[in-house]
């Protein structure tokens, strides 16, 4: 992924920026980059960018590099990196409001194709595991 | 406990994977609360409890499922004598959900009257006045575990057991009923049933939740860590209390197999089996061929079977 960029202010002061901070209830400026999300977090393995990257990429309005990335599809909202941060950021909101901005765009953005499951898949997973795949990754 | 004479009667919710392929699950509840004198209902038309939480600030819409249980509940209550105005759930995912949509309705008047306006076919309204209870914190709060110590007809001596919570029991903290980070609850029923609790370092930690729908190798991978964690601790088995863990843990074995050739297999078991089991409920209420990797051998290792 291509992470440079020339930060100005109107992008730090856009209006996905602010999108982002209403729709997770959370105050990104907050955050000083401690990493403790990361650190905890069980899936970083499986991510492109880490949690605290996330979060510093909200705050820089890197609106088509985030959304682009595996991060936001990967997170399960497991909320352990919420109950460690020490600055009280609900980094999970975040994501999920990153997920929001991915999925919500009018015409349907799934990151799940359920007719692609087989056959066995879809005989033994358990009916929260669908549903809880269904609501965080389809439009 | 209530009066020796009467049994207690407690409103059961068992959600949707109760009753497909954790059936397990739900009969080793009924059959264990049965042994401890607790008469469990299960309520009328219960329905989806919302699955997962929805984390962003509008969201009132997802909080109307939720919510129409508790209706449920009132209902149950007001036709049932010796009712209290709360239910228990043994599954930790609806039971998250649940305790988190009844705590924000509580904090947001607005959020409940557009619930209620929403419901607005029911003849009873919500007022923010049930209580969302798991089945392991009734254990401790309401039944104690000493008392439930005294049910136990057949002591699982020797059988060393690892306590996995996962997210849903412990996070956030306001729906958590014990710490956070290092949760004993699970630990101190298995003592009570005469078994070894083992240290588990993976506890709290996270299964990978529904990533298991079409990235299984995901899960090899978390699932390879967490019972690779028990193992180390000479673990018999690991017990557990959300059926979504459980199918990760368990039937994704398998897959931890082919990541790991050094995987060690191990049975995976709700809390409430291994109390069906030291209160000398029979194969019914154990249904142990649900399991994916089987209990039995392990089980028989410590003559418990």
């Amino acid at each position: 992924m291509d992470t440079t960029l020339r930060i100005t202010s109107a992008r730090a002061g856009s209006s996905f920026v602010a999108n982002i901070e209403k729709v997770s209830g959370q105050k990104l400026l907050a955050c000083y980059q401690c990493g403790k999300c990361s650190a905890g977090c069980p899936m970083a393995a499986h991510m492109d960018v880490l949690p605290n990257q996330m979060i510093r990429m909200a705050q820089l309005g890197m609106q088509e590099q985030l959304l682009a990335t595996r991060s936001i599809w990967m997170c399960v909202s497991c909320l352990t990196c919420n109950s460690r941060c020490p600055k009280g950021i609900k980094i999970a909101e975040v994501i999920e409001a990153l997920r929001k901005a991915a999925l919500n765009t009018g015409q349907r953005n799934d990151h799940l194709h359920v007719m692609e499951l087989s056959a066995e898949a879809r005989a033994v997973l358990p009916p929260i595991a669908m549903i809880g795949a269904m609501r965080k990754l389809t439009s | 406990m209530g009066n020796e004479n009467k049994p207690m009667k407690l409103a059961y919710y068992p959600g949707c994977t109760l009753k497909n392929q954790a059936t397990n699950f739900d009969v080793s509840t009924v059959s264990s609360m049965a042994k401890l004198d607790v008469e469990v209902e299960e309520l009328d038309r219960w329905n989806c409890c919302g699955t997962v939480h929805a984390l962003d600030s509008d969201n009132v819409m997802n909080r109307v499922a939720p919510i129409t249980n508790m209706i449920r509940v009132k209902e149950a209550q007001a036709k049932t004598e010796g009712m209290a105005s709360e239910f228990m759930t043994s599954c930790a995912m609806c039971y998250n959900t649940l305790k988190r949509a009844n705590i924000d309705v509580k904090q947001r008047a607005d959020a409940l009257e557009t619930i209620n306006n929403l419901l607005y076919l029911e003849k009873t309204k919500y007022e923010g006045d049930v209580e969302v209870l798991h089945l392991l914190e009734y254990l401790r709060d309401r039944v104690g575990f000493d008392n439930l110590a005294k049910k136990v007809t057949k002591p699982l001596k020797g059988l060393r057991v690892a306590s996995y919570y996962g997210c849903l029991l412990v996070r956030p903290k306001e729906v958590a009923f014990d710490d956070v980070e290092n949760p004993m609850v699970m630990e101190n029923l298995i003592r009570a049933l005469g078994a070894t609790p083992v240290e588990f370092s993976h506890k709290t930690e996270c299964c990978g939740a529904y990533q298991t729908v079409d990235k299984p190798e995901v899960i090899a991978d978390r699932t390879d860590k967490i019972m690779g964690a028990a193992s180390e601790e000479q673990a018999d088995m690991v017990v557990v209390s959300c059926p979504l863990c459980a199918f990760n843990l368990d039937y994704r074995q398998d897959d931890a197999k082919r990541l790991n050739p050094d995987f060690q297999n191990m049975p995976v078991l709700y809390f409430t089996q291994l109390m069906a089991l030291a209160f000398g409920c029979d194969e019914s209420a154990l249904r142990f061929d649900l399991q994916h990797i089987d209990p039995l051998p392990a089980l028989k290792a410590r003559g418990l079977a």
